[in-house]
C-alpha cells in the first residue's frame, strides 16, 4: 500500500501529461476533420458529368441528319448512356473513401509516417522528435475522420427533403444561402447521434497513434511497466488509463444530449 | 398585354413526353385554375414555370419580356434564372415551410436575404430589417394567423401551415403567384381555411395560377380553367364554360367523376 501511494502522484502526473497529448490530438483532429468531411461530402455528392452534354449533343445532330435522310433516329446505347452518366469528380471522392475505409487506421499511421521518408530525396519531410509525430498522426486522422464524417454528412444533407431546397430556389435564394441557412441546421439535427458515435470513438481510436511513439495516455500508463520516472514492473498505471477516457467520454456524451435537446424545438 | 404568356411549352422526362405544345396567357389580375387527373402534366406545368423544371421547348414571357426561350440558352443562365424566379410565388401541396424556423422567419427570410444585396444594407441594417419584420407581421396578420408568428411549424396545424406558406411567397410580391394542389394534403376541415384566404386573394385581384382538384373551388374562384390530360391542353376557356359546360368528350369524361363523388 505504501508503494501504491508513493507511485500515485508520480503516475497521475505522467498520466496527465500523457491524456494532455490525448486531448490536443482530439481537437486537432476535430478541428480540421470536421470541414474536410463537408467538403469531401460534397465532391462525392458532385453531378459534373462532363461528357453528358457533347454526346447528347452528338445524338441530337446525328438524328437531325437522319430525320434529313429520312433514316430512323437512334438512342443512346449502353456506352453511350455509361459516358452519359460518367461522373469523374463524384467518383474520384468515392474511391478516396473507399480505400481509407477500407484499410486501418494504424497502417494509415505507419505509411503517412514511415513512407514519405522513403521516398522523397530530402529524408522524412516530418519535423525530428515529437512534434513530427504529432503532425503526421493528426494528418492521418484527419484525412481518416474526415472520410468517416463525409458519409454521415452526405447522409444527413440528402436525409433533408427536396421540398425544402426547392423552397429555398422559388423564394430567389442562392445555393450557398440555401445550404446556410435552410438545409445546414437540418442536417447537423439529422446526425448528431451518428456523429456523437464517431467523435466518441475518436477519442480512443488516438490511442493508435502510439505506433508512431506519439505519447499520449495509454504510451504513458504502459511505460510503467517498462519502467519510466524511476518506476517500472506497474501494470496498474495501464488499467488506469481507462478512467481518463470514461470521464473524457461521459462529459462528450453530456454535451451530445445538450446539443440533441437543444434541436429538438423543430422537427 | 398580359402579364404571362406561355408559348409552346414541351419537355420529356427521358423519353416520357409529360407536357406538348401548351400555349395559354394570362392578363393582370385574373385567376387561372388548372385541372385534370394525376400525371396530366399539371403539376410539371407549374414547375417549369418557376424554373424547377426546364422545358425542352417553347418561351415563357412575363409583362411582355421573354424570361425563358429553350433556344436561347442566354435565357438559362443560372445567375439570372434566380432574378426570374421572383416573378413568380409557387405554394407547394406539401407547405415546404423551413421547420427551424418560426412563422415569421419563415415569410421574411427570403426578403432579408435579399435586401443583404442592396447597396444601402449597411448603413440602414436596422431599419431594413424592421420594414420587413413588419411587413411580415402584416401579411400573417392578413391570414388570420397574427397569434402565431412565433410558432414553429410543427407547432400549426396543416390549414395554418399552407397558409404561412401562402404568407411566405406573398412577402416576396411574386407577378404570379402559383399553387401546387394546395390543399391535397389536408383534411376537408383544413382546406376550408386554406381555400378562403386563396378566395380573398382572388378578389383582391391577385394573379394566380391554381392547380387544384376542387372543381366548385375552382369554377366559383377562378377567371380562366385549363383541364389537362397526358401533356396537353384539352380545353381552355372561362371558368364557368368549362366545368359547366365542357366542349370536349374528354373533359366532360373527367368532370363526371367528381360529379358523382
Amino acid at each position: 500500500m505504501d508503494k501504491f501511494l508513493e507511485a500515485l502522484p508520480v503516475v497521475v502526473n505522467a498520466l496527465n501529461e500523457g491524456f494532455l497529448q490525448t486531448l490536443k490530438l482530439f481537437a486537432v483532429t476535430l478541428v480540421g476533420a470536421l470541414p474536410l468531411g463537408l467538403l469531401i461530402a460534397f465532391g462525392s455528392m458532385s453531378r459534373l458529368a462532363p461528357l453528358a452534354r457533347p454526346v447528347h449533343w452528338w445524338f441530337r445532330r446525328r438524328n437531325q441528319k437522319a430525320a434529313q435522310a429520312q433514316q430512323p433516329e437512334r438512342s443512346p446505347g449502353r456506352i453511350a448512356r455509361a459516358l452519359i452518366a460518367f461522373q469523374p469528380i463524384r467518383l474520384l471522392f468515392r474511391l478516396v473513401v473507399w480505400v481509407i475505409r477500407g484499410t486501418p487506421l494504424m497502417l494509415q499511421l505507419l505509411i503517412i509516417f514511415y513512407i514519405p521518408g522513403y521516398v522523397l530525396d530530402g529524408g522524412s519531410p516530418w519535423p525530428s522528435g515529437d512534434p513530427g509525430r504529432f503532425l503526421a498522426a493528426a494528418v492521418a486522422f484527419i484525412i481518416n475522420y474526415a472520410c468517416y464524417f463525409s458519409v454521415i454528412y452526405r447522409g444527413g444533407i440528402e436525409g433533408v427533403p427536396v421540398g425544402q431546397q426547392e423552397a429555398g430556389q422559388v423564394l430567389g435564394m442562392t445555393k450557398g444561402q440555401i445550404f446556410r441557412h435552410v438545409t445546414l441546421l437540418q442536417m447537423i439535427k439529422r446526425i448528431v447521434p451518428p456523429m456523437s458515435n464517431e467523435i466518441i470513438t475518436l477519442v480512443k481510436d488516438t490511442s493508435l497513434a502510439r505506433i508512431i511513439s506519439f505519447q499520449e495516455v495509454i504510451w504513458a500508463g504502459y511505460a510503467f511497466l517498462k519502467g519510466s520516472h524511476g518506476i517500472s514492473g506497474l501494470i496498474w498505471p495501464l488499467f488506469f488509463t481507462g478512467l481518463y477516457f470514461l470521464v473524457f467520454n461521459g462529459l462528450l456524451t453530456l454535451l451530445f444530449g445538450w446539443v440533441e435537446k437543444k434541436l429538438s424545438y423543430f422537427q | 398585354m398580359p402579364v404571362l404568356d406561355v408559348q409552346h411549352i414541351e419537355k420529356h422526362f427521358g423519353s416520357t413526353r409529360v407536357l406538348e405544345d401548351i400555349s395559354f396567357s394570362l392578363d393582370q389580375g385574373q385567376a387561372l385554375a388548372i385541372i385534370g387527373s394525376s400525371g396530366s402534366g399539371k403539376t410539371t406545368l407549374l414547375r417549369c414555370l418557376n424554373f424547377l423544371e426546364k422545358p425542352d421547348q417553347g418561351t415563357i414571357a412575363v409583362n411582355g419580356s421573354v424570361i425563358f426561350d429553350a433556344a436561347d440558352p442566354d435565357t438559362q443562365k443560372e445567375s439570372e434564372v434566380r432574378k426570374k424566379r421572383l416573378h413568380f410565388g409557387l405554394v407547394f401541396q406539401s407547405f415546404n415551410l423551413f421547420p427551424q424556423y418560426t412563422a415569421l422567419k419563415n415569410v421574411t427570410l427570403a426578403k432579408e436575404l435579399l435586401a443583404q444585396e442592396r447597396p444601402d444594407f449597411k448603413q440602414n441594417k436596422k431599419q431594413i430589417l424592421d420594414e420587413i419584420e413588419a411587413e411580415g407581421r402584416t401579411l400573417l396578420e392578413k391570414m388570420g394567423l397574427s397569434e402565431r408568428a412565433n410558432h414553429y411549424p410543427s407547432q400549426l396545424s396543416g390549414g395554418q401551415q399552407q397558409r404561412v406558406a401562402i404568407a411566405r411567397a406573398l412577402a416576396l410580391h411574386p407577378d404570379i403567384l402559383c399553387f401546387d394542389e394546395p390543399t391535397s394534403a389536408l383534411d376537408p376541415e383544413l382546406t376550408g381555411e386554406v381555400l378562403k384566404v386563396i378566395r380573398s386573394l382572388a378578389e383582391q385581384k391577385t394573379t394566380m395560377i391554381i392547380v387544384t382538384h376542387e372543381m366548385a373551388f375552382a369554377r366559383d374562384v377562378a377567371d380562366q380553367v385549363i383541364f389537362m390530360d397526358g401533356g396537353v391542353i384539352v380545353e381552355q376557356g372561362p371558368a364557368r364554360d368549362v366545368i359547366e359546360r365542357p366542349k370536349e368528350e374528354r373533359t366532360r369524361q373527367f368532370l363526371s367523376r367528381y360529379a358523382q363523388g
